[in-house]
């Protein structure tokens, strides 16, 4: 039973393609079978976000003009077993796809893997109709800030609009710091504005700027926060009861284990 | 009417086309439309129309799919006009218009609304960013309005929810309107980031922020915050 999840946020740079690659990276750490497909054509970054640039050799476009098959395009990642890639194309736009397209790509990729993660592009045009077509499963990134909680808010009306269901939610880069100083917007009150499932609360995290830079996504190291967060999603979906993080402690590994020690 | 090709008909639109749908079951018409189009898609190709639908009532789906299959044929689809307020709230959802500058010609004076309780239109969903409702008559929420959120409303509007967003009540009046209006809102939270009333905003509405349930009326040249409270 394989799942077609799109993760998409209207506002750009949020972290929709840094999601993508974690939740991928951190699904197949759990043996599952999982392709990333690159849904913003003509600015492609998933393929640099995950480290696979030099290996392009086809993508989506090819795939769905007819020049090359579905696996000539999916491209596995070395680091782990079961991971791909279907980049997007860098010289076209998004109308080199359709709607119609998308959801026969996402059907013959179902009978490939367990897991199809489509990271939208920014907006709420073409290429996030294009992303959303083939979604079982929709999941809303945005970040505490007043402008994305509202551009999120839109998108989860068009999806209902959409008839796609009511999507999850995945806060990320809350500063637990800034809301404990009441500078920046609390997952409540995101939350209590957006009135949808919380899936995920993923913390500021500044190696996840330098993860993405090398091209190995966060979910690698396990050891930081977002990581973990990102993880910690990926059991969520796959049906398990994870609890949220506490996003009160530091990040310290002693403070976790004191916390830890001290709760138990 | 019984020939088919009377079912459908064409109007030109100073900013674009006007077709005019009768009677009929959808998924014939729409066969129908888009026959028509095929047939002559030099004349259709780049097109904007606005469709009027007469009585029926289409879903979200029938909608969409319209929508994309002419999108398909390089037509596109602003605006849908219909008699039928279940049309005419699925035409929102997807953010088409539901009016055209042109008057219809088959509309009749609409009789004043204050008064009118049978043209209230019921939502129970939350209105999210970039949705817009327009209603001739009253509107009851059963949910938030969120910022970004529009109600144009000719009539009264009760939001059972939180008003973050922007409402606009006695749409219709807009002369003589702070005497005779009476046209109010009411919320349970009542923080909106606009909120008009016949031709008056009332500003600054923040500061007016209250716990408690409230209801804002326009009388004698002031806006009044009261307690929204059963008489």
């Amino acid at each position: 039973m394989s799942e077609i999840i799109t993760i998409t946020s209207g506002k750009g740079g949020v972290g929709k393609t840094t999601a993508i690659a974690s939740l991928g990276i951190a699904l197949a750490s759990r043996g599952q079978k999982v392709v990333c497909v690159d849904g913003d054509i003509g600015l492609r970054n998933l393929d640099v976000i995950m480290g696979l640039e030099n290996r392009i050799v086809y993508d989506i476009v090819d795939v769905v003009e007819g020049r090359c098959r579905l696996r000539q395009a999916m491209i596995r990642d070395k680091r782990l077993p079961g991971l791909f890639l279907i980049p997007a194309a860098q010289t076209r736009d998004k109308m080199a796809v359709s709607p119609s397209d998308m959801m026969r790509l996402g059907d013959e990729l179902r009978h490939e893997v367990d897991w199809v993660l489509i990271d939208s592009p920014a907006g709420i045009e073409r290429g996030f109709k294009n992303a959303i077509a083939p979604a079982d499963r929709v999941l809303v990134l945005t970040n505490p800030e007043i402008s994305a909680v509202r551009d999120a808010d839109r998108v989860i009306g068009i999806l209902e609009a959409e008839e796609k269901g009511t999507p999850s939610l995945i806060l990320n880069r809350v500063n637990p710091g800034m809301v404990k100083r009441q500078e920046m917007l609390s997952p409540d009150d995101v939350l209590d504005l957006l009135a949808i499932d919380l899936i995920g609360v993923v913390p500021e995290d500044q190696s996840v700027l330098i993860a993405a830079n090398r091209g190995a996504p966060i979910a690698l190291d396990k050891e930081s926060r977002a990581g973990q967060a990102f993880h910690n999603i990926a059991a969520r979906l796959m049906g398990e009861d994870i609890p949220f993080m506490d996003l009160e402690e530091k990040g310290g590994l002693w403070s976790r284990i004191s916390k830890f020690a001290g709760r138990n | 009417m019984n020939q088919k090709n009377n079912l459908i008909q064409i109007k030109g639109l100073r900013d674009g086309l006007l077709m005019t749908l009768g009677a009929g079951e959808w998924g014939e018409l729409q066969e129908l439309l888009f026959a028509q189009i095929d047939a002559r898609s030099a004349f259709f190709r780049g097109a904007k129309l606005a469709l009027d639908v007469g009585y029926q009532a289409l879903r979200v789906a029938e909608i969409s799919k319209l929508r994309d299959g002419l999108s398909e044929r390089e037509v596109s689809l602003w605006a849908v006009v219909s008699e039928s307020p279940k049309t005419v709230q699925t035409a929102q959802l997807l953010g088409l218009a539901t009016r055209i500058s042109k008057q219809r010609p088959t509309e009749k004076e609409r009789p004043l609304v204050a008064g009118d309780d049978e043209s209230a239109l019921w939502l129970v969903r939350t209105l999210r960013s970039g949705t817009r409702i327009e209603h001739p008559g009253h509107v009851v929420v059963m949910g938030d309005v969120n910022p970004g959120a529009e109600i144009v409303a000719e009539g009264n509007v009760l939001i059972w929810g939180r008003l973050r967003g922007s409402v606009y009540v006695g749409a219709a009046l807009r002369t003589e309107a702070s005497q005779s209006s009476g046209a109010f809102v009411c919320a349970l939270t009542m923080n909106p980031i606009r909120l008009q009333i016949a031709s008056e905003i009332a500003n600054p509405v923040k500061g007016k922020t209250s716990k408690k349930p409230q209801k804002v009326s326009f009388k004698n040249g002031k806006f009044h915050f009261e307690d929204w409270q059963g008489k």
